[in-house]
């Protein structure tokens, strides 16, 4: 159970500090422009860094887990995104993983039971609830996260007001409702549910797990708290962003709403937190050697970069000590 | 001896839900029949692999060296720093689950630690508590822990109990291919000298004699001769196969089990017929007698010791190309890995087949070509006299192997040879074929006696599908292009589905190949009448349905 309460713990605390600091101590300046500047920068220092470390690694063999048909025989039909062969059909490929999320969209539940006699039977259904949960979680978060440009730009770029607006679109409440709010909050109360109640997964989950789903829940409802109900000065933010982003902080106004600093410091904590992740999954997908790499070994030679001379049994040992062997049976040798 | 393998009944009692107590808490139980036998010194020392000893997985003391954990943790940086593959399946995993009712150990045995994901989380979490902060500070909340004498026993227990047979990685999102993980875990502890006598015999054959079952260059010549007695019998034909002949065309390898062992022997009489059929030049070798690959469940450098025979045999006997027998995790090492390993083969020319001229572009640097592709290739272009008929006895299922199937995309070419030589054939169910196919459960190095009961856990769902088309369409048959298929799936089906023989493709060939100048065929390559028998038919198995 600590697996779960710890990392909400560690949640609750991180939603205190914020509160604690502007509320009690006054720090507007540490958690308006100091800390946001920081956790920016361990995030986008953290990713080159940590995928600079996979890239120190390199990628001895091919070994693409093939999906489907391979490229060979002209009256066979490749299956090209399942088995690519170029390097086009392999960015076909990497793009419906990544885009679509295809190998989860292939998810099948077994269904194990057994006959009155004993007869054991086990079927396969496929099962979309992760691959759609997923996908609306993953594409509401970087909807809501485009969206965020408009606090940091002037004027605000035609494809973000557009995108605004497409979010927006059922014109509900005041300010209106955005339809991202919603689907990426249905999509993590659905990964934190199943996590708590199937049994197989909460036994694999792990606090890192619990986390960022405890961590992006209190972002998006901080979110929604400051511009539904507990209403901010959307001045005052603006004025705070276009300052950190044009790299001419000043002090964030008084009044601006405690919310806000508590939402911002959240996602300083998440980009903070990213590059030592599981969240980094993200960059991971696209170093998957399993799925970039084409299936095309027998017809390109892939190089080994550390590919070392090992002992063998050369065909000489061979014969040497089966010679007499071969003579008797006939089988050709090369010392008579 | 191996422990008695419990009665289908009472292996199906299969619990899939998780026991109360954490995985990290839980200590490796060795009970008989889930493990196997250590490697024998004397194989060990053959190979010069370090600590050859006399020891056993059930006793208390391992005989580990005395800086074990230094070997093992130094091991491990030195492969992720050479295995991208291995450093970002280490950090990406999110245990989605999706992968964990995808393992057939798991669906066989429900013990979590066969689900894919927790698995790889007992390598990873021995990565996240020795080689990260976080993990060394904060240890199990950051889903850490410490490398201790259980956790190696625990490796030992569950990375011989995963076939590398990569159905996880197809469902997972990121491509998690926990035979990647296996593999390298597998040689963390051959470091240490840990290591199965299943595993080490077989290599240690196949470096001295050429191939697994350690036959010498007579007995291998002696029992391929003794095949064509058998074909003489059979077909009235005379066929005279040569052995390490320089300047033929092309060297045939194929595992050593289709020239020694049931049902494998009925295949390579089908390569022998076909071969003779198109007269074709070719030789076979003694030395580079062995297709399949322990080394390739060994360490990476294993494979490459043995498989170094297949090019170095060609260049000595100055072939042009090599055409390949029947096998699974032989195509795995010949496809993504042996031109990596031991090429380039510029001595050796893009295969081109003598009957069709077919140019086999797609294998021009490899410069090996399978015994489907070349047979499909015979087929399409007519060139072969076929009578499917002669298999009417047989009602056929296919059963994809691993390896070729997800390591390789080869799915239609079996079906379009089957189709051509037989008149039944029928899928099975469509999630335990192609890319989804099950493992025959006694992959990767684990098809011993002493695993039995696992290998029938193991074999449960690919079982279960065969039985499916056994009580629908009186399936009597199952095809499969894998040695270790033919060698332990006509065990688990006397277990689990009794009444489905098994063999390779090529044995149908060589039912339905026409040859010229042959007497009257009324038996098959098992010396079985063509007739249907009707006692076969399914109405018998259906009726208590």
């Amino acid at each position: 159970m600590s697996r779960v309460i710890f990392p909400l713990i560690v949640v609750l605390v991180l939603i205190a500090i914020p509160i604690l600091g502007v509320k009690v101590a006054g720090l507007h300046l540490l958690f308006g422009v100091v800390i946001p500047y920081v956790a920016f920068a361990i995030f986008i220092l953290g990713f080159i860094w940590r995928v600079i470390y996979w890239a120190q690694s390199p990628v001895p063999f091919r070994i693409p887990t093939t999906a489907g048909q391979q490229r060979s025989l002209p009256w066979f039909k490749q299956s090209r995104w399942d088995n690519p062969f170029t390097t086009g059909e392999v960015i076909v490929r990497m793009a419906l993983e990544v885009l679509c999320f295809r190998s989860l969209f292939r998810n099948k539940r077994i269904d194990f039971r057994q006959l009155p006699d004993g007869t054991p039977i086990l079927r396969y259904s496929p099962t979309k609830w992760l691959w759609a949960f997923a996908l609306l979680f993953h594409w509401s978060f970087l909807i809501i996260l485009i969206r965020h440009i408009r606090l940091a730009t002037v004027p605000i770029p035609g494809p973000i007001e557009f995108l605004d607006h497409l979010d927006a679109i059922f014109e509900i409440g005041l300010p209106q409702l955005y339809l991202t709010d919603l689907t990426i909050l249905a999509g993590l109360l659905f990964l934190l549910c199943r996590r708590l109640f199937i049994p197989q997964l909460r036994y694999i989950s792990l606090p890192a797990d619990y986390f960022p789903l405890f961590l992006i829940i209190s972002i998006v409802c901080s979110g929604m708290l400051m511009r539904y109900f507990l209403r901010t000065d959307i001045v005052g933010v603006k004025e705070l962003v276009m300052g950190l982003v044009s790299f001419h902080p000043h002090a964030p106004v008084k009044d601006i709403g405690t919310i806000f600093f508590v939402h911002i410091f959240l996602v300083s904590c998440l980009f903070a937190y990213f590059p030592f992740s599981k969240l980094m999954h993200m960059g991971g997908v696209f170093l998957s050697p399993t799925r970039n790499l084409a299936n095309n070994s027998r017809y390109k030679r892939h190089i080994n970069p550390w590919n070392y001379p090992v002992k063998t049994h050369p065909y000489e040992e061979y014969e040497e000590e089966f010679r007499e062997f071969m003579k008797q049976a006939g089988i050709p040798v090369e010392k008579e | 001896m191996a422990a008695k393998t419990p009665k289908p009944q009472e292996l199906l009692q299969i619990d899939h839900r998780p026991p109360r107590e954490w995985w990290m808490d839980r200590k490796v139980v060795f009970k008989p029949g889930t493990w196997c036998y250590a490697g024998r010194p004397e194989n060990v020392k053959a190979l010069d692999l370090p600590f050859p000893r006399e020891w056993s997985p059930d006793e208390e003391d391992w005989k580990l060296p005395d800086n074990w954990k230094e070997i093992v943790l130094e091991t491990f940086r030195d492969r992720l720093h050479k295995f991208r593959s291995l450093k970002v399946f280490m950090d990406i995993c999110v245990r989605c689950g999706a992968c964990a009712d995808k393992c057939h150990y798991f669906i066989g045995s429900g013990d979590p630690k066969n689900m894919p994901v927790l698995r790889a989380e007992l390598l990873r979490s021995i990565y996240r508590g020795e080689f990260t902060k976080a993990g060394q500070i904060l240890g199990r909340l950051a889903g850490g822990r410490k490398l201790t004498y259980d956790v190696i026993k625990e490796w030992f227990y569950y990375f011989f109990q995963c076939t590398e047979c990569r159905r996880c990685s197809v469902f997972c999102p990121y491509g998690i291919d926990t035979a990647e993980i296996t593999m390298i875990a597998r040689e963390l502890l051959l470091e240490i000298g840990i290591n199965i006598n299943w595993i080490m015999g077989p290599v240690a054959n196949s470096f001295r004699t050429g191939n697994h079952m350690g036959l010498l260059p007579h007995t291998f010549k002696d029992n391929i001769e003794f095949l064509c007695e058998d074909i003489y019998d059979i077909t009235g034909i005379k066929i005279e196969p040569t052995f390490n002949r320089k300047g033929a065309e092309i060297l045939f390898i194929t595992p050593s089990a289709d020239v020694f062992a049931e049902p494998g022997i009925y295949t390579c009489m089908g390569y022998l017929l076909l071969f003779h059929y198109l007269d074709l030049d070719y030789t076979w070798s003694t030395y580079a007698s062995e297709g399949g690959n322990f080394g390739l469940f060994t360490s990476h450098e294993m494979m490459k010791r043995l498989n170094a025979k297949m090019y170095a045999e060609a260049k000595r006997l100055g072939v042009k190309w090599i055409l390949g027998g029947e096998c699974g995790h032989m195509w795995r090492v010949i496809h993504q890995y042996m031109n990596t390993l031991n090429g380039p083969a510029d001595f050796l020319e893009v295969p081109v087949s003598p009957i069709t001229g077919t140019r086999f572009e797609h294998a021009k640097a490899t410069k090996m070509i399978h015994i489907l592709e070349f047979i499909s290739d015979l087929i399409y272009h007519d060139k072969l006299n076929l009578d499917p008929s002669r298999n009417d006895h047989l009602v056929v299922t296919h059963h994809d192997s691993c390896n070729p199937v997800r390591a390789m995309g080869f799915i239609q070419e079996p079906r379009h040879v089957i189709k051509s030589v037989c008149n039944n054939f029928y899928e099975m169910p469509e999630n335990t074929i192609y890319a989804e196919t099950f493992c025959c459960g006694s992959g990767a190095g684990l098809n011993t006696d002493e695993f039995m009961e696992m290998r029938m856990r193991g074999g449960l769902p690919r079982a279960n599908a065969v039985d499916y088309v056994h009580k629908k369409y009186g399936v009597n048959r199952m095809t499969a292009i894998c040695a270790i298929d033919r060698a332990v799936l006509p065990t688990l089906m006397n277990y689990w589905v009794p009444g489905v023989s098994i063999s390779g493709v090529c044995e149908l060939v060589g039912n339905a190949l026409v040859m010229p100048g042959e007497k009257p065929r009324d038996i098959d390559l098992r010396q079985e009448p063509l007739v249907r028998p009707t006692a076969e038919m399914p109405s018998e198995d259906e009726s208590d349905v």
